[in-house]
């Protein structure tokens, strides 16, 4: 089968920030291949690049080394082709607008009619259940409905390829479970591609198919962790499964590994 | 908020400053215009007792501070004791400054956010205009209106234009300074996800930096409005006081009628609270369309 089965492949990649103090590695040998339908999370202490390498799939940042292909071309090809959505830290609405109207932001820049803008806020507002939530404005939302309303406005697009920037970092602990739980139905029934950035353990192990354990100074792959847990919507309690555990274990010790204490 | 609050929280302080104020004009009044009776006194041979003097203190024609009622009887006479078409109306003066400032305003506004907007997007912009803008508030502005209003007589324009561009002058600088800063004003990840939708530059503009700049053109329009009116006002000074504000306060001058300079004061002074009143309702009202959330004022 040609590489093109696969949605995101990166060989060699490095990236290197120019600053004021002098050059910083951000990023160094990068080998990965993400496949379609996969749910593949960037898990690493701060500093290790998960974000950064996020960023370059998403071309908002540029590698300084190696090659990377998105979508079988270019990220910058894949970004005007707006095969991805993105799915930022914060929720990043805007606050003028209400959530039918945050949802239909790129809907409005994409020029689709307002009728079929219509259609796609109403669906993808249910499938995040915001829907009677249209007329309201960000700031009568709690943070993990801002953050589902930045989700269906990430979905409105209609990409095959969800990249997620640790969009549940700022939530307590409940709300955070109850959007893992929702997010991995969602995953389920649009089969689509997740690339998910995370610092939490659990998180990552409870969502992925695949585990990318990175280490800091330069940001590189310490190890890739394939999970043998059923595949589709998880019950929350596979946590206290022994199988479970040995995954998260493997990821701790790779991050233990990965992590120089002397700093 | 309750009723018996507000009257505590606002009502109570305003009026306590306002009555403090009024009690040392009072007594300003007194030992400014004291000598002044007393002169007069001694020139015609007369003697007043000390009432007599605190009272004629208040009371001259030509007092070097008028007291307080004397200002509002002024301001009564000149406004509602007159026809508004009379020369001598305050209205009518009031008016002549008023559409002076409304134009130079609007047209300090728009030069304003249009400068803000090629200062936003064009590096070269940026560079280049920036320092001249802020060199030009550097130069006292009672240096060159007389300048401005005789060239511009001498090529056929007068009137109103001339005092409103004035006003454009002062009132640009507000607005392209804060809406610069309006425009630059949305975060990384705002920029970020646009380009994530392969936004241009357009669409970055009328969907983002546009909306995010409202607050901020807004406070400099709060600042525009108020230096239009002095920008208006120090516009019909050297037009050898004919209509205006500014003209009463010239002519008040010329013929030491302390009065009805601060009658025209008190009128200037009244007409930048309304305008400032004004530009805060309509921010209140767009905030409101805009979604924000309602303000809660401290108690």
């Amino acid at each position: 089968m040609p590489a093109s089965m696969d949605v995101i492949d990166i060989e060699a990649l490095s990236l290197t920030f120019e600053t004021g103090d002098g050059p910083v590695q951000a990023l160094s040998g990068i080998d990965l291949k993400i496949a379609k339908g996969d749910f593949v999370s960037f898990i690493g202490p701060s500093g290790c690049g998960k974000t950064t390498l996020l960023r370059v799939i998403a071309d908002l940042e540029q590698p300084t080394g190696g090659s990377i292909s998105v979508n079988g071309t270019t990220p910058e090809l894949a970004r005007l082709d707006r095969a991805y959505g993105y799915v930022f830290q914060a929720p990043a609405l805007y606050p003028w607008r209400t959530i039918a109207r945050n949802v239909a932001l790129p809907l409005e820049i994409m020029g689709l009619t307002r009728a079929q803008q219509e259609e796609r806020i109403a669906r993808n507002l249910a499938l995040v259940n915001l829907t009677g939530f249209e007329k309201k404005y960000p700031w009568q939302l709690s943070g993990g409905m801002q953050q589902r309303a930045s989700i269906a406005r990430a979905l409105a697009v209609e990409p095959d390829l969800l990249l997620m920037d640790e969009p549940f970092g700022a939530l307590d602990e409940i709300v955070r479970d109850h959007l893992n739980e929702q997010l991995l139905q969602l995953w389920a029934k649009t089969k689509k591609t997740v690339v998910f950035v995370t610092h939490s353990i659990p998180e990552a192990v409870y969502l992925s198919t695949k585990i990318v354990v990175m280490s800091p100074r330069p940001g590189r792959i310490h190890d890739i962790v394939e999970s043998d847990l059923p595949r589709g919507p998880r019950p929350l309690d596979i946590r206290e499964t022994p199988e479970f555990l040995k995954l998260a274990q493997r990821v701790r010790d790779g991050l233990r590994a990965g992590h120089s204490y002397d700093d | 908020m309750t009723k018996p609050t507000f009257f505590r929280h606002s009502v109570v302080p305003v009026l306590t400053v306002i009555a403090a104020i009024i009690a040392l004009w009072y007594v300003a009044a007194l030992f400014m215009n004291h000598s002044m009776v007393v002169a007069d006194a001694q020139l015609k041979g007369l003697a007043f007792t000390p009432s007599a003097t605190w009272y004629r203190s208040w009371a001259l024609d030509k007092p070097l501070l008028p007291a307080p009622h004397q200002v509002v009887a002024e301001l009564w006479r000149s406004t509602a004791g007159l026809s508004v078409t009379s020369k001598r109306s305050l209205v009518y003066h009031g008016w002549v400054t008023l559409s002076a400032t409304l134009l130079g305003f609007l047209l300090g506004t728009l030069l304003g956010i249009f400068l803000a907007i090629g200062i936003v997007h064009q590096k070269v912009m940026d560079k280049s205009l920036m320092p001249w803008i802020i060199a030009s508030q550097t130069v006292p502005i009672l240096a060159v209106a007389p300048m401005l209003i005789v060239v511009l007589n001498a090529i056929g324009i007068s009137g109103l234009l001339p005092k409103a561009l004035i006003s454009t002058y002062l009132s640009f600088f507000p607005v392209v300074v804060g809406m610069v800063k309006g425009l630059r004003s949305p975060e990384a990840i705002h920029l970020d996800l646009m380009r994530t939708y392969n936004a241009d530059d357009f669409q970055v503009f009328t969907k983002l930096r546009w909306p995010a700049s409202v607050p901020f053109l807004f406070a400099s329009l709060k600042v525009g409005i108020a230096i239009s009116l002095i920008g208006a006002i120090v516009g019909e000074l050297p037009t050898g006081a004919v209509a205006g504000l500014g003209a009463r306060l010239l002519s008040g001058s010329y013929y030491g009628q302390t009065i009805q300079i601060w009658a025209a004061l008190f009128a200037a002074a009244f007409l930048a609270g309304m305008l400032v009143l004004v530009v805060g309702w309509s921010e209140r009202i767009v905030m409101r369309l805009m979604g924000a959330r309602p303000e809660r004022r401290a108690a």
